[in-house]
């Protein structure tokens, strides 16, 4: 009985331990050296080693020093056998220079900036950038990866294989880049942080465990770059949007799981707290004067929100802020809201013929169809209007989406 | 680290330049070269002949087939090379960017493989 819950106390000691220093101690470890895969594989050698030795002799004082020593160990040993490797003995010496600079009982600096912009390298295929980071600073594995961005876990695996052979083998530097390619190299980070979230929103029931899961970590990881990077707008701008998002997440879906429209929304089902946190980052992040793609579709929520508590809404201004949305990105989809927005400032002729054309690949978007057809509704272009929510009907993943476009169509 | 730069350009570009043009083109290179020398990271660089000088060697079966005409036919041909050494991706990336053929062409920048050498 002793043994069990000394076994639960190192496993729960284990993961907590994952959960917020993973990240900061592959950083660690693969900083000098570039070589990722080597740090990771040493540091789960040190926490097989931690499960094995904690339930025994008890959770050391500092986990995380405990585990860099193990896995630093492992990756001095793993560096010394690897004699086909020609540069095994430049590793070694980067290795024992890293250890050598931070003196025993001092805190392990913090790299992950470091290296989530070696993750989001514009030398990194742009697609693998968000897994990457999944899996180097949150430590998630390639099969929950995988499934989270609907591809095979065979392949996932290989793709991050390869990407961490690239840092390694291309030298990508572990670094904060310099001033003037900062906000440049900072959208990239964000953009893949805003990808993995993305994915885990797609599941709005929240039935799915690997989706869920992924706008979680997603949250952590803007919350991380946000912590990180206090002073770039735009890191704090995707903070908000993310928890406007997030605090809706409950609200999505009613008790018998139909999905509910934001205007239909029981706002008591909201998360305040995270609103609230979402309202003074973006306070903060206006002030610091540069705008941005993140800050807009943050503001575009906030306005959302605001029209939702007060009864009031402001279209112009959300129609302003898609005009400079669509300035910045030029982005379909942002073109889709503007063209909404419009419906409801200029009437919906002019939201028709602010949407833009269905080509290929809006062709076979949900959302631009069903925009489609609900502005046809109100013109009163019924036969139209029918075929569109047809098309968006077979195009949607999500049952409960598909019923609510079902019940739209039928009450035509 | 050591990074080669491939200088890809379209051949066919260079010839249609009037000579004050090919004049401006060769001292923007020559200011390059200066460049990487005086930073202290230039190995090494080279200018090649266009491939209507190259020539294919392959040997199978013992016997060396020659042909004439380059590697592999393409829009853009390997003109030159710079080799430098820098610390990293980013260095070699940022010193690649200033290169005059990034401008009229494309230059693919390859970590070379390390080798013990202290």
């Amino acid at each position: 009985m002793a043994q069990g819950n000394g076994d639960g106390r190192a496993r729960d000691a284990a993961e907590a331990v994952a959960r917020q220093s993973y990240g900061k101690l592959v950083a660690f470890l693969a900083a000098r050296t570039r070589d990722v895969a080597a740090a990771e594989d040493a540091l789960s050698e040190a926490f097989a080693a931690a499960l094995a030795e904690w339930p025994v002799k008890g959770c050391p004082q500092n986990p995380e020093a405990w585990l860099m020593t193990v896995a630093r160990r492992r990756l001095i040993d793993g560096a010394r056998h690897v004699r086909v490797h020609e540069s095994a003995s430049d590793d070694l010496r980067l290795i024992a220079e890293s250890l050598d600079a931070i003196p025993d009982g001092s805190a392990m600096p913090d790299q992950r900036l470091a290296l989530l912009f070696a993750c989001a390298h514009p030398a990194i295929d742009a697609g693998v950038r968000a897994p990457l980071m999944l899996q180097v600073v949150l430590g998630l594995d390639a099969k929950a990866i995988a499934s989270a961005f609907l591809s095979s876990p065979d392949a996932m695996a290989k793709r991050l294989v390869r990407a961490k052979q690239k840092i390694r083998e291309a030298g990508i530097p572990f670094r904060i880049p310099e001033r003037e390619e900062l906000p440049a190299r900072t959208d990239s980070v964000l953009d893949a942080i805003y990808a993995a979230f993305a994915e885990g929103w797609t599941d709005p029931a929240g039935t799915d465990a690997a989706r869920r899961d992924l706008a979680e970590e997603a949250l952590f990881l803007a919350r991380l770059a946000a912590e990180l990077l206090p002073d770039e707008a735009e890191a704090l701008g995707l903070l908000a949007l993310v928890l406007y998002a997030e605090s809706r997440r409950r609200a999505r879906r009613d008790a018998s799981g139909e999905f509910v429209p934001l205007d239909a929304q029981d706002r008591l089902a909201w998360d305040i707290a995270m609103i609230e946190e979402a309202e003074t980052l973006l306070r903060r992040a206006c002030a610091l004067g540069t705008l941005g793609r993140y800050q807009l579709e943050a503001a575009v929520q906030s306005a959302h929100v605001a029209r939702c508590r007060s009864g009031q809404a402001d279209w112009p201004a959300v129609v302003a802020l898609y005009d400079a949305l669509f300035a910045l990105t030029r982005s379909p989809v942002v073109a889709i809201n503007r063209a909404l927005a419009i419906g409801e400032t200029l009437g919906t002729e002019a939201a028709l013929a602010a949407l833009p054309d269905a080509d290929e690949r809006l062709g076979r978007y949900q959302p631009y169809w069903a925009a489609r057809a609900a502005l046809l509704a109100r013109s009163g272009a019924v036969a139209q209007a029918r075929e569109a929510y047809e098309l968006a009907i077979g195009l949607e993943r999500d049952d409960a989406i598909r019923r609510f476009l079902q019940q739209r169509q039928a009450a035509l | 680290m050591q990074y080669l730069f491939l200088l890809y350009a379209n051949e066919g570009g260079w010839q249609q330049l009037t000579e004050a043009q090919k004049q401006q083109g060769m001292a923007a290179y020559t200011a390059y070269t200066q460049a990487l020398k005086k930073e202290g990271v230039l190995v090494g660089s080279n200018r090649l002949q266009p491939i209507a000088a190259a020539t294919t060697v392959h040997v199978a079966d013992g016997k060396s087939q020659v042909l004439d005409g380059p590697y592999a036919d393409t829009k853009e041909q390997l003109g030159g090379y710079y080799l430098v050494d820098v610390p990293d991706l980013d260095a070699a990336l940022a010193w690649a960017a200033r290169c005059p053929g990034a401008s009229h062409g494309t230059i693919e920048v390859r970590p070379v493989w390390p080798t013990q050498n202290a």
